[in-house]
C-alpha cells in the first residue's frame, strides 16, 4: 500500500477533487493542484485526457476535447507532475484510460509515474478481471491500482475489496460521470460490505456536486471524489478559475470535514 | 488471464458497472445456445422472417469479364432489411427477450444495424433507441426515417467525430445508466466477451450456408472467400466455417478511405497497432500516446478505427489476410457489380468486390472465389452520385 496514500485518509473525511490535466492549459492544472491542496484538498485525481474516454459524462469529455486540442499529451503531463512535485507532496492519482497507459508500455507508463511521484492509478475501463496485466506493474512500483465497485457490483465486492490497494472507489450510481439532484444508491451498504473482507479506506464519486451532498456520502464513507463540478468551473472561467475552484474545494471541505 | 481472449486479442475491459450485465449476458447465451426451443425458434426467424438461406449466385458475368476464377456472390443483400445484419439481430434480441428484457439500445454506422434492430425489437415487441453519429444521420437520412417508422428512437450523438466509434461509446454510456431492463444488441464482432462471440456464432450462418452450397454447386470448397472489414461481422460470418479449412484462403476488405499513406483513412490492420479501447484488446488506428483516430471512409459502416480481436487473432497467426480498399476503387466497384450483374451492392461490400477483380483474373479457370455481398446498395446511391459530381437528394 502507497503510504502517500494512506496518509490522505489519516485525518478525517477525505475530500478528493479532480481535474483534467491541460484544460484550459498545463500551467493552470498545476496552479489548481496549488489552489486545491491550500484549500485542503486530501488527495488530488488528475486525469490524463483520452480521447473517447467512455465513462465520462458530457462535462469531462468537453474537458477532454478541450485539453487534447491544447495539445496536451502525457509526456507533457509527467513533466507537469515534476514541477509539481518540486512544491508539494499533496497525494496524487492518475486517472486515465487503459489505452492510454498501454499505447506508452505499461511498464514504461507506471515506472514514469512512480519516478516522478504519483501515488497511484485509477483506470475504469478496467475491472477486476482484467486488473493483473496493470496491477502486477504497479505493486513493483510501489503505484497503488484503486479499485472500483458499482451499485451492480453487489456479490463482486467482496472479491474486489479483497484484493484493492489504496482505498475503494465507490461508484455512488449508474451511469457515467455528471452531477445528479438525488444520489439514491445505499452507499453505507457498499462501504459495508467492503470493510466485511478489508480494512480499508472508501471514497464515493460520481454525481457530487453539493457540500450537502459531500457530507452525507462521507457519513456513509471516508470520504468524497468530486469531478464535473470542478471542470465545469473551469469551463467556465477558463484560464481565470483558480480562485473559483479554490473557494469551491474549500466550501466541500469544510463541508466534510467534521462529519 | 480474463475469459474471452483470441490468443492476445479480446478480453473485458469495461467499466465495473456493465461487468454483471456482461457474466448475465454470457451465462444466457451459455444455456440457450444450446437448447433446442431457442434454436428452433431462431431457425425459423432466419427461414420465414429474414429470408435464409441466402442464395449462393454464379456471377457468370464477370467471372467471364475477368476472365480467371469462377465468381459467387453470396447475397446477404437479398435477406430481410437488406443486409447480413439481421442475423445477428434477431438471435440477440430473441436472447434479450428471453433473459427478460424489454428494452434494446444499438449503435449504428450506416444504419443497417439500427434498422434490424429496430426491426427486430419491432416483431418481438421490445422498446428500441439507437445511436448513431450525427454526421451519419446526414448520410443516411433515409435510414433514420426507417428506424422511426418501426417504432425507434433515433439519439443523434454529436461527441467526437460524430461516427459509428463515437455511437458505440455513446450506448455503452447509455447500457450503464440503465441496466436492468436493457439489453445492448452491438452490431459487430467487437467490445467485450462475449460479443465477438455471440456475433461470430449468430452470422457463422454465412459461411455454414456457402461451404453447403460450394458443394451442391461445384462439388467442392471455394479457393477463396471475400468480405469487407470494419468492425467484421459478415467478415467473421463468411470466415467461420473455413477457418479449418486451410486450402481455403480468407481475405478481409478494409475501408483505406483516401489511401492508407493519408490520415484520411479507416485499415486498422494496415495502419493500426494494438490497443484496448471498446471493451476489447486489438488492432486500432491511433496516435503514439493512444488517442483514437479520426477515421475516414466513404463507407459509414466500415468507418470504423477497430477490428473485432478474432480478426486480430486471424491475421496474427496468419490463417487471414486483410487488404485496403481505397474509396475510389470501392465506388468503381460499386458501378461494376450493379452494370456488369444488375446488382446494386452496398458500398461497404463494394470494397470485397473491388479486390476481387484484382485478384480473380490471375486466378485459374478451375478456382472459384466467393465474395459476401453483405448489404444491398440502394442507401448509398445518393451519396455515389455525389461522389461522382451528381448533386441528387434522397
Amino acid at each position: 500500500m502507497n503510504k502517500n496514500i494512506a496518509a490522505a485518509f489519516g485525518k478525517g473525511k477525505a475530500f478528493i477533487p479532480f481535474v483534467t490535466c491541460g484544460d484550459p492549459s498545463l500551467d493552470v492544472t498545476e496552479q489548481i493542484v496549488y489552489a486545491m491542496e491550500e484549500a485542503g484538498a486530501d488527495l488530488i485525481e488528475l486525469g490524463i485526457p483520452f480521447s473517447d474516454p467512455t465513462a465520462e459524462g458530457p462535462v469531462i469529455q468537453a474537458a477532454n476535447v478541450r485539453a487534447l486540442g491544447g495539445g496536451v499529451t502525457t509526456d507533457k503531463v509527467f513533466d507537469m507532475v515534476v514541477r509539481i512535485r518540486k512544491k508539494t507532496r499533496i497525494p496524487m492519482v492518475f486517472m486515465t484510460y487503459a489505452n492510454v497507459v498501454f499505447s506508452y508500455g505499461t511498464e514504461r507508463f507506471i515506472k514514469k509515474a512512480s519516478e516522478v511521484g504519483m501515488d497511484g492509478l485509477i483506470l475504469p475501463d478496467v475491472p477486476f478481471e482484467e486488473k493483473e496485466e496493470f496491477d502486477s506493474v504497479c505493486k513493483a512500483y510501489g503505484i497503488d491500482l484503486i479499485s472500483l465497485i458499482a451499485p451492480t457490483s453487489h456479490e463482486r465486492i467482496a472479491m474486489i475489496a479483497k484484493e484493492a490497494e489504496g482505498f475503494v472507489y465507490c461508484v455512488s450510481s449508474l451511469g457515467v460521470t455528471g452531477t445528479r439532484s438525488q444520489i439514491t444508491t445505499d452507499i453505507g451498504a457498499m462501504v459495508h460490505l467492503v470493510k466485511a473482507e478489508k480494512q480499508i479506506p472508501c471514497a464515493v464519486g460520481f454525481g457530487i456536486s453539493t457540500p450537502q451532498q459531500a457530507a452525507k456520502m462521507a457519513e456513509q464513507s471516508d470520504g468524497a471524489i468530486v469531478g464535473s463540478a470542478i471542470v465545469k468551473l473551469c469551463a467556465r472561467y477558463g484560464k481565470d478559475c483558480v480562485p473559483y475552484v479554490k473557494e469551491y474545494v474549500k466550501s466541500m471541505k469544510d463541508a466534510v470535514r467534521n462529519v | 488471464m480474463s475469459k474471452g481472449r483470441f490468443g492476445i486479442h479480446g478480453g473485458q475491459y469495461i467499466p465495473e458497472t456493465l461487468m454483471n450485465a456482461v457474466l448475465e449476458l454470457e451465462e444466457a447465451y451459455e444455456h440457450y445456445k444450446n437448447d433446442p426451443e431457442f434454436n428452433r425458434e431462431l431457425t425459423e426467424l432466419f427461414n420465414e422472417y429474414a429470408g435464409r438461406p441466402s442464395r449462393l449466385y454464379y456471377a457468370a458475368h464477370m467471372t467471364e469479364d475477368l476472365g480467371g476464377a469462377k465468381v459467387y456472390l453470396k447475397r446477404e443483400d437479398l435477406n430481410h432489411t437488406g443486409a447480413h445484419k439481421i442475423n445477428n439481430v434477431l438471435g440477440q434480441v430473441l436472447l434479450a427477450k428471453k433473459m427478460g428484457k424489454t428494452r434494446v439500445i444499438a449503435e449504428t454506422g450506416a444504419g443497417q444495424h439500427g434498422v434490424a434492430t429496430a426491426t427486430a425489437a419491432a416483431l418481438m415487441g421490445m422498446e428500441c433507441e439507437v445511436f448513431m453519429g450525427e454526421e451519419d444521420t446526414k448520410r443516411q437520412a433515409l435510414n433514420v426515417y426507417k428506424m422511426k417508422l418501426l417504432g425507434a428512437k433515433v439519439h443523434p450523438v454529436t461527441s467526437g467525430t460524430a461516427t459509428l466509434k463515437d455511437a458505440v461509446s455513446e450506448t455503452m454510456r447509455e447500457w450503464t445508466n440503465r441496466i436492468a431492463d436493457t439489453h445492448y444488441v452491438l452490431g459487430s464482432v467487437m467490445g467485450p466477451h462475449p460479443f465477438p462471440t455471440i456475433v461470430r456464432d449468430f452470422q457463422a450462418v454465412i459461411s455454414k450456408e456457402i461451404k453447403e452450397q460450394m458443394l451442391e454447386k461445384e462439388g467442392k470448397l471455394p479457393d477463396a472467400v471475400l468480405a469487407c472489414v470494419g468492425g467484421g461481422s459478415n467478415a467473421i460470418g463468411t470466415f467461420y466455417h473455413f477457418i479449418e479449412d486451410k486450402e481455403v484462403q480468407l481475405i478481409g476488405c478494409e475501408a483505406a478511405g483516401r489511401g492508407i499513406h493519408t490520415a484520411e483513412t479507416a485499415a486498422t490492420i494496415a495502419t493500426g497497432k494494438l490497443g484496448i479501447f471498446h471493451g476489447m484488446k486489438s488492432y486500432f488506428c491511433q496516435d503514439e500516446y493512444g488517442q483514437i483516430a479520426p477515421v475516414y471512409s466513404i463507407s459509414a459502416g466500415l468507418d470504423y478505427p477497430g477490428i473485432g480481436p478474432e480478426h486480430a487473432h486471424l491475421y496474427d497467426t496468419g490463417r487471414a489476410q486483410y487488404v485496403p480498399v481505397t474509396d475510389d476503387e470501392a465506388v468503381d466497384a460499386f458501378e461494376y457489380l450493379s452494370r456488369i450483374e444488375g446488382i446494386i451492392p452496398a458500398i461497404e461490400s463494394a470494397h470485397a468486390v473491388a479486390y476481387a477483380r484484382k485478384i480473380v483474373p490471375d486466378m485459374r479457370k478451375d478456382q472459384c472465389v466467393v465474395i459476401t455481398i453483405s448489404g444491398r446498395g440502394d442507401k448509398d446511391c445518393a451519396a455515389i452520385a455525389r461522389y461522382r459530381g451528381e448533386d441528387i437528394h434522397e
